[in-house]
């Protein structure tokens, strides 16, 4: 590659699986920072609102599973990445076919990763609200879980479009 | 960024938060109250009571009820809820929790100085001192003479120590001294209070800037009314009003050569219509002035 930057030299030295590590390793520790931080946001208001409305407790830990389920996705799509890694013999670590491989599952992962992140803020915000105005008005429960199915939904986009793209992740053959 | 603080809220205001929401729907509405307009005892005041959130304050007090009895039970729940949010409360929560007391704590050493310059008995005056403003030596400063020992015995202790810096001479305490001691400290602590809910900055600042301007507002129209025919000089009702809120400056100036109540309510207005008028002015503020107009319109006529 004559003529091309040392920048784009030193990046393509990178080790595809390097890429692909970091990859799987945002896929679920991102994902699950989302989960995480969905939680506490709505446990702290859920906790709260129950010292005078103790009946809200069980029906608003759905908005406490919905943000599990940001993790959840976080965990099968790293196992599902984790499968698409493949040995190449050294002559065809740095080929351009195991570099796309790399890149695909890297790629991959961040999106499920900040996709997960997002998603499981939004749910947790609306959690927190939800368990708030339950408390005050009971009818309000259902149309505010709308709101938060469609927040996480969010997560499935993410998920969906990170499948899409691992599933291109194909190393190249060991040759003879 | 005044967009995103729902990310990270709920860490330390999350339960409180809900707590406090919790509260308001315990708060009486107006069935409650026309309830209450129906009683025609004090027990039934008490059995209607204890439909409500006041119920368990009440239920052990013995028949016949005493009026004080039920305002002070009521008001101990109102201190069991506060003193609750003090504890779970982080900082800076907890401070600014700890600067909604220190009024009452300017009130109550008021009247226990007060109380014993009447000669009256010290347990009498802790009984009705508010229970939100007491701490742990204020029945020493029934031993004070003047302002001096006021504040060397027992106020330095406390946290109204710094508001006392501007009002300690060696005078005999009266009742005039007493009333300017008040409004000297009230003066001092209002402006602490501004300048502490400025550090947070958002929605603290914005709505306590307002909050607290009303009421630098309220007591400066106040301390000018009370003192009309008074001994106290323009200069002395000059330093009694604090140095924020809307009226500051030009209005105090106008205010402290008042000398009877019309001229004191022409220019009140006059400083209201042209807050009002001034593109800095929010809604509330606005609400806010015109509630005390319609009193200062009752008082004139």
């Amino acid at each position: 590659m004559a003529g091309s930057s040392s920048w784009s030299r030193a990046l393509m030295q990178i080790s595809p699986y390097t890429f692909a590590s970091i990859g799987i390793a945002i896929s679920i520790g991102v994902s699950v920072l989302g989960a995480a931080w969905g939680i506490y946001i709505t446990g702290s208001s859920l906790i709260g609102a129950a010292i005078k409305a103790p009946r809200i407790t069980s029906k608003n830990l759905i908005s406490v599973i919905f943000c599990e389920a940001v993790a959840i996705y976080g965990v099968i799509v790293a196992i599902i990445l984790q499968t698409k890694l493949e040995s190449v013999p050294d002559s065809q670590i740095y080929a351009p076919e195991s570099l796309r491989a790399g890149y695909a599952i890297f790629a991959s992962g961040i999106i499920v990763g900040f996709a997960n992140l997002v998603c499981g803020l939004c749910v947790g915000i609306i959690g927190s609200s939800c368990a708030l105005s339950d408390a005050q008005n009971s009818t309000l429960f259902v149309k505010i879980l709308v709101i938060e199915i469609f927040g996480s939904a969010l997560g499935l986009f993410g998920v969906i479009v990170g499948i899409i793209m691992s599933s291109q992740a194909t190393w190249p053959a060991k040759t003879a | 960024m005044y967009g995103f603080e729902a990310l990270t809220f709920n860490i330390h205001g999350g339960y409180l938060e809900a707590i406090v929401r919790g509260h308001r729907s315990g708060l009486l509405t107006a069935a409650d109250y026309n309830n209450l307009c129906q009683c025609e005892t004090l027990d039934d005041i008490k059995m209607h009571l204890s439909a409500t959130e006041y119920g368990p304050y009440l239920q052990n007090e013995p028949s016949p009820l005493h009026t004080t009895t039920i305002v002070e039970k009521c008001t101990l729940k109102l201190v069991d809820e506060y003193k609750h949010m003090l504890c779970q409360a982080t900082e800076p929560l907890s401070t600014f929790l700890e600067y909604i007391t220190y009024g009452h704590m300017i009130d109550n050493v008021v009247l226990i100085v007060t109380g014993t310059l009447h000669e009256r008995d010290v347990q009498e005056l802790l009984e009705k001192c508010h229970p939100l403003g007491m701490f742990d030596s204020i029945a020493t400063l029934a031993v004070a003479q003047n302002m001096h020992e006021l504040y060397r015995l027992v106020l330095v202790d406390t946290p109204l120590a710094p508001y006392f810096s501007e009002c300690i001479t060696s005078e005999d305490l009266d009742d005039m001294n007493i009333e300017i001691m008040r409004n000297t400290l009230y003066k001092a602590y209002l402006e602490d209070f501004y300048k502490f809910c400025q550090k947070p900055g958002g929605a603290t600042a914005e709505i306590m800037s307002d909050l607290l301007a009303f009421e630098a507002d309220r007591r400066a129209v106040n301390i000018t009314i009370n003192s009309i025919g008074t001994e106290l000089t323009r200069d002395d009702r000059r330093k009694l009003y604090s140095n924020f809120g809307l009226l500051y400056p030009y209005g105090h100036e106008e205010l402290a050569a008042c000398e009877d109540i019309d001229q004191c309510v022409c220019h009140y207005l006059f400083q209201a219509k042209e807050i009002c008028r001034s593109p800095s002015a929010s809604p509330s503020v606005i609400g806010s002035y015109a509630i005390p107009w319609e009193m200062l319109m009752s008082w004139h006529s």
